[in-house]
């Protein structure tokens, strides 16, 4: 019965499709004008845009329709209105280059609009200057697939985000390249949605941004040179893998500032030389393992208020502090780490250390406790109260302790 | 006095222990480089032995120096040469020849590594200059501990008590004034308590100059502030010259006094 009915679906399908037409708009075409073709256009039909500049003001789209860009035809804003506003389940555009949004203090436009619609595809398009570029509301089971998204933000209080979504749900958002926004990819109230291989680069506040996001994952991204790293907060099951946090530094940057999130996983993932790598206010039940952290400031940041995270399986090489904490008591699980400053030796070889490794540094302590002492970095004094302090723990908790410190870096 | 500069400055430079000195900065600026594979690492590296060791090895040298050539400080004495000029001609030989060991010392590996016209030439730049500074200073610090004290283990001890104080002591009661007026801005408070002495002025300098001062947070914008402005930067050349000037002039005054 399944099958017969999937047969009688495709055979539906192939007949929906052998009766779309195709309209072509270029200079010499029928329709010189994508609002013409769209408006002429029925359900399904195929719309070919060629090589030239269209400069439309904004475009919207009520039927399900495909939107082909043929050599990167080029649609313009002019620094006035949003380009493409979806109204329309089903609607693919691809291969267009959309540009000059203009900002607004007002509205939010983007260059790609879609408003509660459903199974729409946006691919291969590059988006220059547009003010947010791509923007989805209320709208589910969407692709957004190798887009480039260059904006030209300066400051937080006029620039948008390259892409934003706002209660949405099973999303897939793979393969884009988001450079200088306020935030690469903004999610907010967006469930079950996917974030994979993306880049985001050079952006204002954060490279991505989750806010109240539940069962999200984002794997094999790179969030590279960001104001302030990537912010997930309010958010529970989150799997974050294989990402690579590089150069998120400043005085207030960090690779991953946590804010009361549950259940979620960070693995597999790179921080290099990002102020402070991993930051963690409220973060609960965090699995963070198998993750290498390099030339970072701060690695691990988590505040009293953390607990119950396993912290397991990370390699920590040549950070300034690798653990610090706010709290004289530990809540988290720290176990088989691979520490560059461990100096236990390991009797039985078996590649654990026989020494404990206390991984908070006094100075550390100190520094959460008063801001300014900060200043007395790399001095001598603070030097030698560290080393007093590692042969006999007193102020640093001392239940925060690696029982099982690898001996060679976990790989 | 010229002329005791030039005596003193090329017996110290023949000696072995310029050639040690010379040496150990050659070497460990070499290996820094090599092993880093990093201009700014082995900057921020060398750092904290720079600000260890040069006012270390400066008041070290100077008390033993003065100690040493006091025979001849006396017989220089007996000839109508003023006072002035026989202790001031020796203080400048030996911050002069301790200062060209240590920038050459430095210098060298980085020259050869492409440090000139390199992006990091100003960060370099600041290293040498701190270096020297502190050089200077506690070479001048040492000779009035000298001259005040005919003790020689008296004089040692002293120094290596300023030493320690300027080094280790002075940051730990900065530490503990940071937590007695926690409840204050401190940013100011610190910034004064950094410039007061030339250790710590020295390390936030070069500091500031590195990749690391993003970790200083919002005590580090106010420093940058403060050092980026050219009023900022003119009140730490001031207090940089007064941590020399004062000694030397310590030490001229109490050369003129002193009954030998």
């Amino acid at each position: 019965m399944k099958r017969i009915l999937i047969i009688l679906l495709c055979t539906w399908l192939a007949s929906f499709t052998s009766d779309a037409a195709t309209l072509e708009v270029c200079k010499g075409c029928t329709y010189q004008s994508i609002k013409a073709a769209i408006a002429t256009a029925k359900s399904g039909d195929t719309v070919i845009v060629k090589k030239g500049t269209y400069k439309e003001g904004n475009i919207e789209i009520r039927k399900p329709l495909v939107l082909v860009g043929e050599g990167f035809p080029v649609v313009d804003g002019e620094n006035d209105s949003e380009i493409f506003t979806i109204y329309a389940d089903s609607v693919t555009i691809s291969g267009f280059q959309i540009q000059n949004v203009g900002t607004s203090y007002t509205v939010d436009r983007a260059g790609i609009n879609v408003v509660k619609s459903d199974h729409v595809v946006i691919k291969n398009n590059k988006l220059i200057n547009t003010f947010f570029g791509i923007y989805l509301q209320k709208s589910k089971h969407n692709l957004i697939e190798n887009n480039e998204i260059i904006g030209e933000a300066e400051e937080e209080m006029s620039s948008g985000n390259a892409i934003h979504l706002w209660y949405c749900k099973n999303i897939r958002i793979e393969n884009n390249t988001l450079k200088k926004h306020r935030d690469g990819i903004y999610l907010e109230f967006v469930d079950s949605s996917r974030i994979v291989n993306n880049v985001s680069e050079g952006n204002v506040r954060y490279g991505l941004h989750f806010m109240f996001s539940n069962h999200d994952e984002y794997i094999d991204n790179t969030f590279r040179d960001n104001g302030a790293g990537v912010a997930v907060m309010f958010s529970r099951y989150i799997l974050m893998d294989n990402n690579l946090f590089d150069h998120n530094w400043g005085t207030t940057a960090y690779g991953i500032l946590l804010k009361e999130i549950y259940d979620s996983e960070i693995i597999n993932s790179t921080f290099k030389k990002n102020t402070t790598a991993i930051y963690g206010e409220s973060a609960t039940r965090m699995k963070i393992h198998n993750n290498t952290f390099e030339q970072n400031g701060w690695a691990l940041r988590l505040l009293g208020s953390c607990m119950d995270n396993t912290i397991k399986g990370n390699n920590f090489y040549s950070n300034t502090f690798d653990v610090t904490t706010n709290s004289s008591r530990n809540y988290n699980e720290y176990s088989g780490n691979y520490w560059d400053e461990y100096t236990g030796y390991d009797l039985d070889k078996d590649g654990v250390g026989d020494v404990p490794y206390h991984p908070v540094k006094l100075f550390s302590y100190i520094v959460t406790k008063s801001e300014s002492s900060i200043v007395l970095l790399r001095s001598l004094f603070i030097d030698i109260l560290n080393f007093a302090e590692k042969v006999t723990p007193v102020f640093t908790p001392a239940t925060l302790v690696d029982e099982k410190p690898q001996m060679k870096p976990v790989l | 006095m010229v002329k005791i500069l030039k005596y003193s400055f090329f017996d110290l430079i023949r000696s072995r222990w310029s050639l040690i000195y010379f040496l150990f900065f050659a070497i460990t600026a070499t290996s820094l480089l090599y092993l880093s594979n990093d201009t700014s690492r082995a900057i921020a590296s060398l750092m904290n032995i720079i600000i260890v060791l040069c006012p270390l090895i400066g008041t070290m040298f100077g008390v033993m120096y003065y100690y040493n050539s006091r025979e001849f400080a006396e017989l220089l004495l007996a000839q109508p040469i003023k006072r002035s000029s026989i202790f001031l001609g020796q203080y400048l030989g030996l911050s002069i020849s301790l200062t060209l060991s240590f920038v050459l010392g430095m210098g060298i590996p980085f020259v050869f590594y492409g440090i000139l016209g390199s992006v990091e030439f100003a960060n370099f730049a600041v290293l040498l200059l701190a270096g020297s500074m502190l050089t200077f200073t506690f070479v001048a610090l040492a000779f009035v501990i000298a001259i005040k004290n005919e003790n020689k283990i008296k004089g040692f001890g002293l120094a290596i008590v300023v030493w320690l104080f300027m080094a280790v002591l002075y940051d730990g009661l900065f530490l503990l004034s940071l937590f007695i007026f926690e409840d204050y801005p401190l940013d100011k408070f610190s910034l004064v308590m950094t410039v007061l002495n030339p250790v710590d002025l020295a390390r936030i300098l070069i500091m500031l100059q590195l990749d690391i001062s993003a970790l200083l947070g919002y005590t580090g914008a106010v420093f940058n502030k403060f050092f980026g402005t050219s009023m900022g930067f003119i009140l730490t050349l001031i207090c940089a010259i007064l941590w020399i000037i004062v000694p030397v002039f310590g030490l001229n005054r109490l050369a003129g006094k002193k009954d030998f």
